[in-house]
């Protein structure tokens, strides 16, 4: 039955992650915006949270806890979203620099072996899949990997790679066989040490500077054989890769809820500035009849509306195992495209106000636009789209 | 209030609902008929009756009214909305017209008001009444209306000019809203009352098939027992909030049916040896449409959503209806823009959705959940 009333629980979970996000997350915003590249110590704290991980087996004979009667339930993707964009509102380079919380925990979360998550579980894990030849089109990547006995010799360059410094394992995509296309891509987990593993540098941002972003070198980098994920086999099909890019239909809510979040801090500024100045926000009188930056900002609370219900559709689809390559797609086209126009818009709003690093809104529209960049582009979450609803193929819609 | 479960899928009793509804307009109203209604001026009451029959509108109702009792969901009408004006927007308005009248007075009237004026509408015949709320001015605005109603006598004199009224001519009661002393207050009108003038019907920029009429108040007594909700007026918030998530669930419809015909014209379209859909430039306006018409709808439940749970639903209600106002003038426009030329054409759809569409944003009142 459709009903977007938020439970009990999902405003108890708002409100948590808000006030940690007030008192954690705000405090440091602008400290770790000018210092990029160190490491924000203040989140150690969160070590011991495990937020990629997996839900622990049940032993034998163990009960499930009974649920609370009248309790609703509520889906760890749905959950996931709303702190989130809590943490998000609190700061987006923040929560992409939380320890043990990196993409490749969530690949190795997904595909590991009970042996692998023993050995790789508790590990602080980055996702290397950019080159410099290969972004939105990561079937092209040329990086190697080739087995030598026991072991896997890795070979190539990875860019872009978020929290590339401060990880403790990398997951690198590579491919065994070129010639293999698509299915011949696997990937593999590195640890930090291993000879011929290079942390080449360290980029400097538009925004997100909290985190670090870098550039790995694989040169001849032998790892053991079981460093990889999922099989070695290359299947005629391209399903291992496609389950790969299945992970970023999880995923890309996720970014879209982060784009919520630092949207929201933006219009939160702006209202409070709207209203010190004696303007109420009456959502009642006809949109016309009122100042144009009322109306921009009945507009923008309206976008933001409805970035955050294709969102939040799109993570409840998964909880409830329903396929959404479609509904994630459109998420985050939408609040990708829509955050950054917004945080944009508010920074004009706010005039002086907006163009001052005295206030976090400036940050915020540097940081926003990342969620239209990463995790897919804008423009491949608009391809997604259109072939999905077209039927086409990746053929014939190029 | 319980807490309920929170979700995006329809239960069983509303998707069958909607399939019930959106067979009967593919069967009745799709393609030619709605084209020939705009062309023709006039709406087919066989297909408003084939629609009221569907009870939706009644079923609701207390059965000592004459309903059937069952309860009532903004959300399954939102839904029912979206269905008929994915078939037109004109039929949707009309053969729903008498839901305003009927879920205002069982919401805010007084028993005695209920008693009096329920039995009449709440028919297994359709019998049309009406709502006057625009008012044919620049700057006009539903919350400070320059209609007066002023008490006099222990009755109420009405002045003023409306605009928009649909099927003002069929109607036997009609609804006028006006500002008595600040407060919008709302009248229940018979529409004998030598007080009320019915003008010659309106032309309109679209919803060239639905009949709409001027109505000039002179000097208009109404009965202080006809003021909706007696001495304490009316919730005047929660019957814009009701219509505005109306008019948001309508522009879901008339989007989809501009999307719907674009996307599908897209892929037919041959130039350059391909179909113009295998163009990104054609392709991601597709996209945006796809995914913009699933937002109105969203935004839609979710404002229902609050007055189902019994939350006052003024800020979704304005939101998605403001939000429904813009998308559904973008996407209409898309949909004329994907098939060029043949878009300005009157022979195909989206020309008629694009003038349609310009009235979500424009008129209040029109319709209710």
């Amino acid at each position: 039955m459709i009903n977007l009333e938020m439970t009990q629980k999902m405003m108890d979970v708002r409100s948590g992650m808000n006030n940690m996000a007030t008192s954690m997350l705000r405090p440091i915003s602008r400290h770790y915006d000018e210092h990029e590249h160190e490491y924000p110590q203040e989140l150690d704290m969160f070590r011991s949270i495990k937020i990629m991980s997996r839900p622990k087996k049940k032993k034998e004979g163990e009960e499930a806890k009974p649920e609370k009667p009248g309790a609703k339930k509520l889906g760890a993707n749905l959950s996931m979203v709303i702190v989130i964009e809590e943490m998000c509102w609190g700061d987006l380079g923040l929560l992409l620099s939380l320890p043990n919380a990196g993409l490749g925990n969530a690949a190795i979360a997904a595909v590991a072996t009970d042996e692998q998550m023993e050995r790789f579980g508790e590990k602080w894990a980055s996702m290397a899949i950019t080159e410099p030849g290969s972004g939105s089109d990561s079937g092209s990547i040329t990086a190697r990997a080739t087995l030598e006995g026991d072991e896997w010799v890795l070979n190539g360059e990875k860019i872009f790679v978020t929290c590339a410094e401060r990880a403790e394992v990398a997951v690198i995509w590579a491919t065994v066989d070129r010639s293999a296309g698509k299915a011949g891509i696997k990937s593999f987990v590195v640890e930090k040490g291993r000879p011929g593993f290079k942390l080449e540098k360290l980029e400097h941002k538009l925004g997100v500077r909290a985190s670090d972003t870098g550039t790995y070198v694989l040169d001849d980098c032998r790892i053991p054989k079981d460093n990889i994920l999922g099989s070695a086999e290359i299947k005629q099909s391209t399903e291992g890769f496609k389950g790969a890019m299945k992970t970023f239909d999880n995923t890309r809510p996720l970014v879209a809820s982060m784009a919520l979040g630092v949207t929201r801090a933006a219009l939160d500024l702006t209202r409070e500035k709207i209203e010190e100045s004696g303007i109420q926000l009456d959502y009642e009188k006809n949109p016309n009849n009122i100042s144009a930056t009322e109306k921009e900002f009945y507009l923008m609370e309206a976008h933001l509306e409805a970035m955050r219900l294709l969102t939040w559709r799109a993570a409840w689809m998964m909880d409830n195992g329903e396929f959404n390559n479609l509904e994630a797609s459109m998420s985050k086209a939408k609040a990708g495209r829509y955050g950054t126009l917004i945080v944009q818009k508010c920074c004009e709003l706010l005039g002086p106000l907006g163009f001052s690093c005295e206030n976090l809104a400036e940050k915020w529209m540097r940081d926003v636009k990342i969620t239209d960049i990463f995790e897919g582009t804008g423009q491949i979450q608009h391809l997604i789209v259109a072939r999905n609803v077209l039927g086409y193929s990746s053929k014939q819609l190029k | 209030m319980e807490d309920r479960e929170f979700g995006f899928s329809m239960s069983e009793e509303q998707s069958s609902m909607k399939d019930t509804v959106a067979k009967l307009i593919k069967s009745m109203v799709a393609g030619n008929p709605a084209h020939d209604m705009d062309e023709e001026r006039k709406l087919s009451r066989e297909i408003i009756d084939k629609i009221w029959e569907l009870g939706a509108t009644i079923s609701t109702v207390p059965e000592e009214y004459g309903g059937y009792g069952m309860e009532y969901s903004p959300v399954m009408n939102t839904i029912f909305l979206e269905e008929l004006a994915a078939g037109d927007m004109a039929l949707a308005i009309a053969a729903t017209l008498p839901s305003t009248f009927i879920y205002t007075i069982l919401q805010m009237g007084t028993e005695e008001q209920k008693k009096k004026y329920l039995p009449l509408y709440c028919d297994p015949a359709y019998k049309a009444c009406t709502v006057a709320i625009n008012e044919p001015r620049f700057k006009f605005d539903a919350v400070s209306l320059e209609t007066k109603a002023e008490k006099k006598d222990g009755k109420y004199i009405l002045n003023g000019k409306k605009c928009f009224v649909p099927m003002a001519n069929d109607s036997g009661h009609i609804l006028v809203a006006a500002n008595a002393d600040g407060k919008m207050e709302l009248f229940i009108i018979d529409r004998n009352n030598p007080g009320l003038k019915i003008g010659e019907r309106e032309k309109n920029l679209g919803l060239y098939a639905l009949e709409t009429y001027p109505v000039t108040l002179e000097n208009c007594e109404v009965s202080a027992a006809d003021r909706v909700g007696g001495e304490t007026g009316c919730n005047y918030s929660r019957f814009l909030q009701n219509t505005r998530i109306a008019m948001a669930a309508i522009g879901t419809g008339v989007s989809r049916s501009s999307y719907e015909y674009a996307r599908e014209y897209a892929k037919e379209r041959v130039q350059f040896g391909e179909p113009i859909a295998s163009r990104q430039a054609i392709a991601f306006m597709i996209a945006e449409m796809a995914y913009e018409v699933d937002a109105m709808r969203l935004m839609t439940w979710k404002a229902a959503s609050a007055l189902e749970a019994g939350r006052d639903a003024k800020k979704e209600a304005y939101l998605a209806k403001l939000y429904a106002g813009e998308m559904t003038m973008k996407l209409t426009d898309y949909g004329v823009q994907i098939l060029g030329g043949h878009g300005y054409i009157r022979e195909n759809p989206v020309e008629r959705y694009y003038r349609n569409g310009r009235g979500i944003a424009i008129l209040e009142g029109m319709a209710t959940v």
